[in-house]
């Protein structure tokens, strides 16, 4: 058996307290099970046996906590993954989206960016790019540096077109970039309607009104209090009949926006904005 | 003396080779059978197999839930682990996904599913590692055990893989093994 830092469910609370007070960030209403695992990974990286040497390090060194927040929001993704999705996106929702002059797309928790550039590519094949304004935000600051640069590794590059492929994808999927010895650089072209903007859920506003709003494994994440208020927010953001994305097996089931949406596929977890 | 714990949540993980064996302990869960039970299977990735469908077909008695974040365990329920995510629990017993990388090249992986099950659920906790052709699930095993629960290991000589099995036996010396049979007539027993 693994020998594992020593960190007590105690312990969290102080360490919570403590990343609040000095960085701002408020994570008492993250899911615990989740937090409790990305913290022993960190402290297992870094070599820390117990919590008090961890928040020392934390409190006292902003560097460090630069690699904690990266550790603890988890920043997995993938281009095209659950090409059902994207299907159900480039099918049923686009076609809906080009009945209006100016698109605004609102991507939270958009991570290293391949979603948000899978998106780009099918408003593209759908001729709306140019008519669209994505915001893709997400909490950390170096999540949006790479995703901003559009710089990719190349080794998912045959998975990404596969995936590409199972979505309804029928061009050339290599056209979409170029390849540079292990990295891949999106086309510029595909890039050019996002803004990338920090942006906390569990802290900052809305900002604008959304045709779409896709928040997907962001909010595995949180409680059910949190997930709830997020939820409210995004509603808030949406214009009427605006669509809302989720992840594959999240819901609003336990929500209070439940019954002011309608699902519009939910096979694939997207739902719409009822018109009062 | 009978002294079985009250067991509050049952774990199966198993990867290649355990799905006949998950079906032939789902069908022998009696219809008074209430300790929620919770299924971690590898699978392909992107592949939508229908599992739980295939599962809630041979359980005869229950139905095969197809968890979605935040659910809450209930009394005489099967839960299976969606593909592509780790599966947690919560302290107040609610199911939490996480998209975190694979472990062993694994998601849902068994390992990362017992240790969060054993943080929650401590001796009230029974771990049943079945055939596989990996490694996932000794570690989870081994702290299953060491939090004071119960880890069922299936016989490495009636797995269609014993790499797993064999795995756990090594890394948790207070592993029962049970054949299959074995595991179904002590589960109507709980
Ligand atoms: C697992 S990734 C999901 C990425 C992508 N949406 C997908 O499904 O492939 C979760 C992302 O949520 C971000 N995140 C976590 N907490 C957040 C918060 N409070 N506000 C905004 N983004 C957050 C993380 O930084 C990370 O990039």
């Amino acid at each position: 058996m693994m020998v594992r830092p020593v960190f007590e469910k105690h312990e969290m609370e102080q360490l919570l307290h403590m990343v609040h007070h000095v960085y701002g960030y408020d994570f008492s209403e993250y899911s615990k099970a989740s937090l409790n695992r990305r913290i022993q990974k960190f402290m297992h990286d870094k070599g820390l046996m117990d919590s008090k040497s961890l928040i020392q390090l934390l409190a006292g060194d902003r560097l460090s906590f630069q690699f904690f927040l990266e550790t603890v929001t988890v920043n997995v993704t993938e281009m095209f993954r659950d090409p059902s999705f994207y299907k159900c996106l480039r099918q049923q929702v686009i076609p809906i989206l080009a009945t209006y002059p100016q698109i605004n797309i609102w991507h939270a928790g958009c991570a290293t960016g391949e979603e948000v550039y899978s998106l780009c590519i099918l408003l593209h094949e759908a001729g709306l790019l140019h008519r669209c304004r994505i915001y893709a935000t997400d909490i950390s600051p170096a999540n949006l540096e790479i995703a901003k640069s559009g710089v990719l590794p190349l080794h998912h590059m045959r998975e990404y077109t596969a995936n590409y492929h199972e979505s309804g994808g029928v061009l050339d999927f290599s056209d979409y970039y170029t390849a540079h010895y292990d990295k891949v650089l999106i086309n510029k072209q595909i890039r050019e309607r996002v803004v990338f903007l920090q942006h906390n859920l569990v802290t900052d506003h809305s900002f604008n009104e959304f045709q779409l709003i896709l928040c997907r494994n962001v909010m595995i994440y949180f409680n059910k209090q949190l997930q709830n208020k997020v939820l409210k927010l995004f509603y808030e953001s949406l214009s009427p009949l605006g669509f809302l994305a989720l992840g594959m097996k999240e819901s609003l089931l336990f929500s209070e926006i439940k019954s002011k949406m309608s699902a519009f596929e939910s096979a694939v977890k997207i739902y719409r904005k009822k018109n009062k | 003396m009978k002294q079985v714990p009250d067991y509050q949540v049952v774990l199966i993980g198993g990867s290649a080779g355990s799905i006949p064996v998950i079906s032939e302990l789902l069908q022998q869960l009696p219809a008074t059978f209430k300790i929620p039970v919770v299924l971690i299977v590898h699978r392909m990735r992107n592949i939508n197999s229908q599992l739980d469908v295939l599962f809630s077909r041979n359980a005869v008695t229950r139905k095969v839930v197809d968890t979605e974040d935040k659910m809450a365990l209930q009394k005489g329920k099967v839960y299976l682990a969606p593909q592509n995510y780790h599966l947690l629990f919560e302290d107040d017993k609610t199911l939490s996904l996480d998209y975190s990388d694979p472990v062993f090249f694994s998601r849902p992986s068994i390992d990362v599913s017992f240790e969060s099950a054993a943080a929650v659920f401590g001796p009230a906790t029974l771990a049943i590692l079945l055939s596989g052709a990996n490694q996932d699930g000794s570690n989870g095993a081994a702290i299953v055990a060491a939090s004071g629960g119960t880890v069922w290991v299936q016989d490495p000589a009636t797995a269609e893989s014993d790499v797993m099995p064999l795995a756990a036996v090594r890394a948790c010396a207070q592993a029962l093994v049970l054949t299959p049979a074995e595991m179904g007539k002590q589960l109507q027993q709980l």
